[in-house]
């Protein structure tokens, strides 16, 4: 009788071919928690809220570092001098005029990279390799460059930045330096984290 | 006495019959060519190592504490407070080291003798994976102490998946779990490091030596013995230039095995850090996310692929450029189309390209761990510009690295090469 059987074979192409799918889809499907399970937990997205930074004693061409969401975030309060340079650095720059718009918030995309042109902040990190640079704020010649205006000199890898993070030409880094979302709750106080009009 | 044995040999045999057939094929009646020399050792070295590995690593993980907080002061407790604890971890961190010390003698011996080509291709495929797993398994061993350069080391490296271009930044944080390597990165590493990647290390050292038992050994003379003259002292069948490896090339490596372990033991006693070489100074500060150390720089083993990332001065080139170093060695196989296997045999073109890549291999390793940078002061005097300098010779390393690839395919392909004659047998069969 089994002898007699026609094996229908497009019958069992699409049963072999239905089960593999099916059985793939499985796998995907299954794979996802394990996948999600690498993602920030809530514990670590709680411990990234927004830090409130009281800038009401940086003097003038001073740099104070904030921890937030375990990043140095650098609040710099810059000299009329050091905001009359930065013009004078664009032909030295990447990306002079902040068109990479992954490195700042839209109300940073200005000549200053910052919404009031004296106060920068910026995400300390060096956009080559994740070092954080050292702060050069005066404006005199440096063993790394003789025409240094101000700026930011990573040790790592000896990538240099102007004094709006801008990124010079010729060095590892890609892109200027980052700036977080944040805004003024006063005239003393800045909230990083938060964009300004946004809900903490 | 003896009939206690034969009948509980009998017992197994009539239960697993594969058993003796298989340990017969792998040891007493794989047939290895009589002619091994000096850089046939490193094959076995690295298994020994692995032993070492797994063995101290299981010691280590009963006293670890794999969480941000604890992690750099158990450590220090493994040094100081458990019984033997610094010679366990020394042994594993000395280990490490010597682990590609071998691997990297070992691959190159592949180079030496045309271990790769036809047919053991398969052989150095699983190989390279072998290596790759390996460097995985380095980096993530080296971030569990969560010294500073721990802690850097992983931030830089996991940094680099940020260049794939539009989940780059998404992909760091996956990999990572935060915003920056945390306890999260380190309890997963440590997961990765003890249980994921020796399982895969060991799946493929088996396939390595399965693919290679397949095929039969190369030797230095890259005759291939199964094509020889058959019938040995052993076999009618057997390659008449073989010796079982077992007990010949068993007890002819334990005497290799003793001398390194002897070089590994001084190591360990004598020189643990081996001068920030195998342990870096900046690993005895703990993990400090908002000062990182004045170099960074890994361990001496990936600092030539390093420097091929530190030479190209943009960031998703620079990566392309450091994984093309590894990638491009998965290609021997084809890149080099000459048949002769052995360098004893190859044209002077082969041997001067294979000594350039060797020496650009240990420049760009001085380049990637700082050497060149603080050298270069000392032969062109304090006012020298350290960074076009170094940029110079390390490009230039690069480009021979590289060279040496695009100059096998061309050499081989077209022709160019003049090899000499390939004897019959092993020169030594007598």
């Amino acid at each position: 009788m089994a002898n007699d059987v026609v094996v229908d074979k497009g019958r069992r192409r699409f049963l072999t071919a239905t089960t593999a799918v099916v059985g793939g889809a499985g796998a995907v499907l299954a794979a996802i928690p394990f996948v999600k399970s690498w993602e920030p937990s809530e514990q670590a997205k709680a411990a990234g809220a927004p830090v409130l930074a009281d800038i009401s004693k940086i003097e003038p061409g001073q740099k104070v570092t904030f921890a937030w969401r375990g990043l140095p975030v650098f609040i710099v309060n810059r000299t009329e001098a050091q905001l009359a340079a930065l013009p004078g650095e664009d032909a030295r720059l990447k990306d002079p005029k902040s068109e990479n718009t992954d490195q700042q918030p839209d109300y940073a995309q200005n000549e200053y990279r910052s919404i009031k042109p004296e106060w920068l902040v910026l995400i300390g990190i060096c956009t080559h390799l994740g070092c954080v640079p050292d702060f050069f704020g005066d404006i005199k010649p440096e063993p790394f460059d003789p025409n240094w205006k101000g700026g930011f000199y990573c040790p790592c890898h000896k990538s240099r930045f102007d004094i709006a993070g801008r990124v010079f030409d010729g060095v590892p880094a890609p892109s200027n330096l980052a700036v977080p979302a944040y805004h003024f709750v006063d005239d003393t106080h800045i909230l990083i984290g938060v964009n300004p009009g946004e809900k903490a | 006495m003896a009939g206690v044995f034969a009948s509980v040999g009998n017992w197994f045999n009539e239960r697993a019959p594969g058993l003796l057939p298989f340990y017969r094929k792998h040891m007493t009646e794989y047939y290895a060519p009589k002619n091994f020399n000096f850089w046939y050792y490193f094959g076995v070295l690295a298994f020994v190592v692995l032993i070492n590995q797994i063995l101290t690593g299981i010691f280590l993980t009963m006293f670890y504490k794999p969480s941000a907080a604890e992690a750099f002061s158990s450590v220090e407790y493994i040094m100081r407070d458990v019984e033997w604890g610094w010679l366990i971890r020394y042994m594993h961190s000395t280990g490490a080291s010597l682990f590609f010390v071998v691997v990297y003698l070992h691959m190159f011996r592949g180079l030496l003798y045309g271990s790769y080509k036809k047919p053991r291709e398969l052989v150095w495929l699983i190989g390279m994976l072998i290596f790759l797993a390996l460097m995985a398994e380095a980096f993530m061993g080296y971030v569990l102490p969560w010294g500073n350069m721990s802690f850097w080391g992983a931030k830089v490296i996991i940094s680099l998946f940020g260049a794939v271009p539009l989940i780059g930044d998404t992909l760091v944080t996956w990999i990572m779990g935060d915003y920056l390597p945390a306890d999260a990165t380190l309890n997963r590493f440590f997961a990765l490091h003890v249980v994921a990647l020796p399982l895969v290390l060991l799946l493929l050292v088996v396939l390595h030596v399965f693919a290679l038992h397949e095929v039969g050994s190369n030797n230095p003379d890259g005759v291939e013995i199964k094509k020889g003259p058959k019938g040995n002292r052993w076999s009618d069948k057997a390659p008449a230039d073989g010796i079982p490896f077992h007990p010949y090339y068993t007890v002819h490596d334990l005497v290799a095995i003793g001398f390194f372990l002897l070089l590994a033991a001084f190591i360990i006693f004598f020189a643990p850090t081996f001068g920030g070489w195998f342990l870096e100074h900046d690993n005895f500060i703990p993990a400090n996310n908002l000062a990182t150390p004045e170099h960074i720089k890994p361990v001496w083993y990936f600092t030539p692929y390093y420097a091929m990332l530190r030479m190209i001065p943009a960031k998703l080139p620079g990566v392309i450029v450091m994984f093309l170093g590894i990638a491009v060695l998965f290609l021997m196989p084809w890149l080099d189309r000459t048949k002769v296997k052995s360098i004893r045999y190859r044209g002077l073109g082969y041997k001067i390209a294979l000594g350039l890549f060797a020496v650009s291999f240990v420049m760009l390793g001085a380049v990637g761990a700082g050497v060149t940078a603080e050298t270069i002061p000392v032969w062109f005097g304090a006012e020298a510009d350290v960074t076009s300098i170094e940029n110079l010779f390390g490009r230039f390393w690069t480009v021979v690295y590289f060279g040496f690839f695009l100059f096998l395919w061309i050499y081989t392909h077209f022709g160019f090469e003049k090899t000499r004659p390939v004897p019959e047998r092993v020169t030594t069969h007598e």
